[in-house]
Formats: C-alpha cells, structure tokens, sequence
C-alpha cells in the first residue's frame, strides 16, 4: 500500500541521527515547558522560529513535533504531583491524579499518564496517517448549531467534577461562567465586564485561573493550616509502578480517552480541553467503584491523558490536510512550514510529501521517546514530594508565578493571579470544588460564541439548533447523560449507581 | 521565561551577527510587538530583528511582546514609557487603527511618531467550490436582494475582515449595518465554517483562502488591490466589478514619542536600508508578504487617511459612536 511506502520512507527520514538528535532536543524541551506552569509549547516554538530559520526544514519540524507531544507530557506530570495543571488541559488530571498522590500513589499515577498518553498518541497518530482526509471532511461538516450541541453534552458531564454537593459545584461553575464573560465580546466588539482597564479586554486567561486556583490556592490553604496540617504526604506507599490492578483498570480508559480526543481534536473549534472533561465523566459513569472518584481513582487519570494526548494528534489532521490551524500551537507550526516556503493544504501531501511523512513518522518516535525517558523517571520525580513542604510550596508559588508572568509579562495580570489565588483558598475552605470554575471559563465563552454565529447565520431562527442529525445525537447523549440514572432507578427501583455517595 | 527569551536571543545572536555590534550605526534596539508570539506583528518584528541583525544594521535587537486587546496595550506601554527614547520601536498595523477606535484607548497613533509602512496583504472574499455565487456582480445582487441572508464569515468584530464586509456593502449602496458579519477567533475555524459551506462568504487575506482555491475547493471572488495581484492573476479587483473599495491590511514600525527629528531620520535610514537589502526581500518572498514600503510624509498623510476612513465606516457598522 502506499500509504505504508511513504511512511517507510518517512521513518527513514526521521532516523537519521542528526533527526532524532532534534526529535530528542523536542521532547526535552517540551517536557520542560509542559511542567512550567504558564509557558506552553505554543509560546516555546515561537520563540524558537527565528532560530531554526536557517536549519534544514525537516529537522526543525520534527523538533516542534517533539516539543508539542513532550508539552502534553510535562503538563501532567505537574497536575498530578503538584496539583498545578501546566496546560489547561491537563486540570482535570489534577483532580484524581493529584489524589492519588497525596496517597502515595503518584508513581503509578505518573505511569498510566505516560503509558496512556503513549498508547493514544500511537493509536492517533497511526489515525493521522490513514484515514486522517476522511476524518476531516467529517470534522468540517460540524456547524456552530453542532457545535453547540457538544458543548451542551460537555456541560451536562461538569457535574462528574461537582464533588459533594450539587449546589456547590453549580455555584462554582456560575462563578467560571461569570469570569468568561469578562472582555471584548467576539461577535460585537463591545467590551464586558473590563471596568475600563485596558489588560482586562481580552478577558481571563485560562491558565492564569487554573493556576492561581490550583497552585496558589494550594499553597495558600497548606500555609494557613500550618502545624494543623495532619496530612503527612508519603511520596511512595507500595509500588512505584503500577500493579496488576492498576493495568487492568487503566487499558479500557486509555482507549475509550483515544476515541473522544482524536476526532473532537480534530474538529476546527473542538480542542484539547472538551475531550478530557468528556472522559472524565465517562469514567466516572463507567467505573466499579464511583466512590473512589474524588479520592484518586485511577481511571480518572488514565482516561483524560489519553484524551488530551490523542486529541494533540487530532489537531494536525485540519493542519496538514486543509492548512487549518486550530491551536495556538498549531497556528505556529503553520507559521513554521511557510517559513520553509510550503503551504500546509490540500496540496501539501502531493508536494511535499518526505516532509510529511518524515513529520508523522517523528511523532512515533517522539511518543515513543517521551515515554523511554518519563517511564525511569517516575521514581525521580515523585521524589519530588519528599522535599520538605516549605520548600515544595515556596517552589509551586515562584514557577506559578514565573511562567504567568513570563506568558504575559503585566502587573494586571500578577494582580489577577493573587486575587484568583485568594478566591482559590477561600472557595478550599468552604469547601466549594475548584475544576468546575475554570471549567466555566472554558465552556461558557465557547458555548456562548457558537450558539451566537448559528442564530446569526440562520437570521434568529431558533430552529437551527434541533435541524442537523448531529446536533439531534448530541442532545440525546446530553439527555441520557442527566436523566439515564434518573430512569435506571424509576425502572429497577434501585438506588442508582451514580451519584450514589454525591449526597 | 526570561532565560528562554534571552537563550533565544542569545542563541539568534550567535547565528545571525556574530561580528555585527562593531560595524552597526545604532546599537542597540527594542522593538515592542503589541502581540502574543506566533501572530503577523510578531513574525514582522523577529524579521526585523534578524534582518538588522544579519545586515549588521544594528548592533543588538531586541524583541519584546506585549500582546493584548488588538495592539493597545502594547502601544499605551510603549507610549507611556519611552518617551523620547531613540532606541525602542514598536510595530503596528491597521488593525490597530480599529482597535484604538472600537475599545476607545486612550492613546492612539497620533502619539507615536510613524517611521515607514512596511508590508502588506489584501483582503479576498471567497465562497466554497459548489456555491451559487460565481462573481462579485451574483454577490452584489445577492446583498441587494438582502443583506441579511448573506453570511460573512471572518476574523474579530471591527477588524480589517469586519471593515472591509462594511466597506463592500456601503459600496453598492446597501445599509452597512445590515451586514451579517460572523466573527471567529482564528483563521482556521473560519476557513473551516467556509470549507464546510455553513456560510455564505468568507473575508481574509488572500495568503488565507490561496492553497484552498489551487486545490478546487474554493473560488476567489475578488481581491481589495488597486490592480491584479501577481499571486492571483485571474481574480478581479473590487474596483474591476465596479465596487470602489481599496484597503490592504498593513503593518508598519513606529519610534516613540518626542524624539528628535536627527533621530527620527537616523531610524527611518536604517529601516530604508533594511527594506532595500536583499535579505529582507528573501524574507518577504518567503513569508508571502508584498513590500508596500512607504514613508515619510506620504505615510504620514496615507495613515490619517486611513484613520479618517476607519473611524467614518466603524460609525456606520455601528461599532463606534
């Protein structure tokens, strides 16, 4: 087949030693942004573009693609040791996987973060290279009208990240909701919410409210409970790596994470963040054991790593195929390979195909790296919670602190990461949930954005929203979603599974 | 953060200048871009930086981003703290004219002092492949049928994208409030919404629609150039279908306020120098940009120009008062 040709020719390409050489370079560099909370791959590549203008094209593309799949990596590894998601969609890592650090147990969370995020980079990237012209054309057939409708199914599964109550976690999800209202609104270039301060216009950057709500928010609660603190963190309790349980637990999760990230990944306006709140409530619904959610199950690692890893892949199926850059990371890779004088499109797979396949093949052999280097490097970096808890928390606040000021270096934006910090503590100590705040500020613009141009585009008739069979499957999954546990107990008379231990 | 920006500079030194510092006029030099890295001011102002650089123009450049809210908060930085400062500059463009207007900042470019317009892209409108339209004059009749029925898709509200749909509608006589002007955030999800035929007409830079319309999968109805542009020979001008519109979408460098007029000619000497090397010609031919250079005082009254007209057609969208 000669799809398979071009990819051989392709590994050839990516195998040769000054290539892997950069490909190593990449996921270093990557690994090391991805954990820096703040500084992303997006703003790494960039910064390296006027460097590699003289490099050969191909090595130089192979490192974005090593930096890009080695970010993803390193923002779990803060989420789940930290409790400081370094790329947004890494936060709901955080939630279970933080959990199951606390516990003892972040090696094995560390591990299905790595293996899970291999497997669906693997089982993605091999999408990418085979059925990637099919998937887009499915992906740009999506209109606003269906695209709502995913974002109305993504805000029926925020309730899998509520906690104890219902009415707490809806207040924090109004309070995210609120926040995304902040700045120049898209369709009508009117400003909302900005009280006149300039920085406040393009509204609250979600890293800067994951951030100061997980990180300083955390610092802040750990300070103030000082010799109180009864929780001792023991960086290692049994395996470092995980046991049979943990693998049989994790495989089915990484897989089902793979299916939602690959093709939402790819949709124009789908991106990483959806399909790890989707997994996450998947899981949560598919699990034995429900009430381990919320104490460091598992599956709720694996599941979201896979998600965000396989939709990272998703996102370069609209860049090759169609030069569509649907990422700020993707948006500079474009920049990239025009650089080189190639235009990622429809032609780019005729004209330039060493390129190409030489690209993809590198995937592999970053995901691959990636998970050579982080899987003997679990035992060091759950080291990391042995560090005495004034020197771990006096780190999270410089590195929080650095890398939002490093992406936007402004006292506006220092100001906002204190008083979100202090909103964080605040929101800690009355025991409201954190995720479904920045979960909010995720949805609501997105949401609102799209079903604006769909009534727009259909001149206010309503009826849009319920005419595409898209659009229709969607809010029946929504429907199900709420009401299916409704139905399962009016029909058994039991107690249903989910939500058992919610009230 | 701070030692990738300088590893990176250091590392672009290294490669670019090796000797330079000993040979340049002016030695040193900030250029702000008013943008988050990646974006067209900021790969204006590292192509630039390396152009200066490599042509030993000038000693160390420097690139610093501050991005947010269309450019304005950039420029109120640069405006309020470098004052008569001969060594920072910042770049700009059209779409700053707008912002300035639509967020009503309280500095706009009549505070700075312009140097020269650099480059340039015109804006294209284009419809998917299997789409009724066949010309601008089917899109013509189509507005004055109704407006309203004519979806536009593009980049923010009251940018070039936005400015341009209002500007073609006034044109043939159509209200241009009646515009039905959709607004994504990037480039992608809006050639996608044109791709996927959910609207009627796309506007953006041709460089954007280009590739889709070699590939069949779009047509180029027109482009918003004085004549036909050499990357696209067979699409008609605005003006050929008898629309007066003419706009282009330019980015330009800009010194501080105050500084004096030896300075001011010693910047726009080294940016006349750089903008007739042969590395900043190969830098344009590889970025697809078209050197639109102008300065002196025909920028001067081109930018005010500009500025008038943005402000006229931003009232009559609605998105100024």
């Amino acid at each position: 087949m000669d799809t398979f040709a071009a990819l051989g020719s392709g590994v050839m390409v990516a195998l040769q030693p000054i290539n892997l050489l950069f490909a190593f370079v990449g996921v270093m560099l990557g690994t090391a942004v991805g954990v820096l909370p703040g500084i992303g791959p997006a703003l790494t590549v960039a910064l390296l573009l006027p460097i590699t203008f003289k490099l050969d094209p191909a090595g130089s593309l192979i490192m974005f693609a090593g930096i890009y799949y080695g970010g993803m990596y390193g923002g779990s590894t803060a989420s789940i040791l930290l409790n400081t998601p370094g790329e947004s969609s890494s936060i709901v890592t955080a939630l279970e996987g933080n959990k199951m650090a606390r516990a003892g147990r972040g090696g094995p969370a560390l591990a299905t973060a790595a293996i899970g995020s291999f497997v669906a980079g693997t089982i993605a990237t091999i999408g990418l290279a085979l059925i990637a012209p099919t998937v887009v054309d499915i992906a740009i057939s999506f209109g606003p009208e269906d695209y709502f409708a995913l974002m109305v199914l993504a805000f029926t599964t925020v309730s899998a990240a509520f906690g104890s109550s219902v009415t707490r976690g809806l207040t924090s999800l109004f309070l995210g909701l609120s926040l995304g209202l902040i700045g120049i609104d898209l369709q009508s270039g009117q400003a909302r919410l900005s009280f006149s301060v300039p920085d406040l216009l393009d509204g609250v950057e979600v890293t800067t409210l994951a951030v100061a709500l997980f990180a300083i928010g955390e610092t802040l609660s750990v300070v103030a409970a000082g010799a109180r603190a009864d929780e001792i963190i023991e960086p290692v309790k049994g395996s470092v790596f995980m046991n049979r349980e943990d693998w049989k637990r994790s495989w089915k999760p990484w897989l089902r994470g793979t299916f939602l990230g690959f093709p939402i990944g790819a949709m124009p306006a789908g991106g990483a963040e959806i399909p790890t709140f989707l997994s996450y409530a998947l899981e949560k619904r598919l699990c034995k054991k429900p009430g381990e959610f919320g104490n460091g199950a598992i599956e709720g690692v694996a599941g979201p790593e896979a998600a965000n890893n396989a939709a990272a892949a998703g996102v370069l199926v609209p860049l090759l195929t169609l030069g569509l850059p649907t990422s700020a990371t993707a948006a500079i890779m474009l920049a990239g390979f025009q650089q080189y004088g190639m235009n990622p499109g429809p032609l780019l797979f005729a004209t330039n195909p060493d390129l190409v396949w030489g690209l993809i093949a590198s995937l592999f052999i970053a995901n691959g790296m990636l998970l050579v280097l982080n899987l003997p490097l679990v035992g060091l970096w759950v080291r990391l919670l042995a560090i005495p808890r004034p020197w771990l928390y006096g780190g999270i606040l410089v590195f929080a602190t650095l890398g939002t000021l490093g992406a936007n270096p402004s006292l506006v934006e220092l100001g906002m990461l204190l008083i979100f910090g202090l909103l964080g503590y605040v929101l800690r100590r009355y025991d409201y949930p954190i995720a479904p705040v920045v979960v909010g500020l995720i949805l609501g613009p997105l949401s609102e954005q799209q079903l604006r141009r769909a009534l727009a585009i259909s001149v206010g008739d309503p009826l849009v929203l319920f005419q595409s069979p898209v659009a229709l499957t969607l809010y029946a999954l929504s429907a199900l979603a709420l009401f299916g546990p409704l139905l399962f107990y009016i029909l058994t008379g039991r107690k249903a599974p989910v939500g058992a231990d919610e009230d | 953060m701070k030692h990738l920006v300088s590893g990176a500079l250091l590392a672009a030194a290294i490669a670019a200048a090796p000797l330079g510092a000993a040979y340049a006029e002016i030695n040193e030099l900030k250029i702000i871009a008013p943008a988050a890295p990646g974006g067209g001011w900021d790969q204006t102002a590292r192509s630039i930086q390396h152009v200066l650089q490599s042509d030993k123009l000038v000693g160390n450049v420097q690139v610093l981003n501050v991005p947010g809210a269309g450019g304005t908060i950039g420029l109120a930085q640069f405006v309020n703290s470098s004052k008569g400062d001969p060594n920072v500059m910042i770049v700009g463009g059209y779409v700053m004219v707008g912002a300035i207007i639509t967020n009503k900042s309280p500095v706009n470019l009549s505070m700075v002092t312009p140097i020269a317009r650099l480059t340039g892209e015109y804006e294209a409108i284009a419809v998917p492949a299997a789409s009724p339209l066949k010309s601008l004059a089917d899109l013509v009749a189509a507005l004055k049928a109704d407006p309203q029925k004519v979806s536009w898709a593009g980049g923010s509200a009251g940018g070039t994208d936005h400015i341009t749909a209002g500007l073609f509608t006034k044109a043939i006589g159509v209200d241009p409030r009646k515009v039905n002007y959709i607004a994504f955030s990037g480039g992608g999800e809006s050639l996608a919404s044109l791709l996927g035929g959910k609207v009627t007409v796309g506007i953006s830079s041709l460089s954007e629609y280009d590739a889709q319309a070699k590939a069949g999968k779009l047509r180029i109805l027109g482009v918003s150039s004085a004549a036909r542009l050499p990357e696209a020979p067979d699409v008609p001008t605005f003006k050929e279908a008898g629309v007066d519109v003419e706009i282009q979408n330019w980015r330009m460098i800009a010194a501080a306020p105050g500084i004096t007029p030896a300075q001011k000619q010693e910047l726009s000497q080294t940016i006349e120098k750089m903008v007739k090397s042969k590395a900043w010609t190969e830098m344009l031919a590889q970025k697809g940009w078209a050197n639109t250079y102008l300065s002196g005082e025909a920028f001067d009254a081109q930018l005010a120009k500009d500025i008038a007209a943005t402000q006229t057609i931003l009232k009559d969208i609605g998105l100024a008062q």
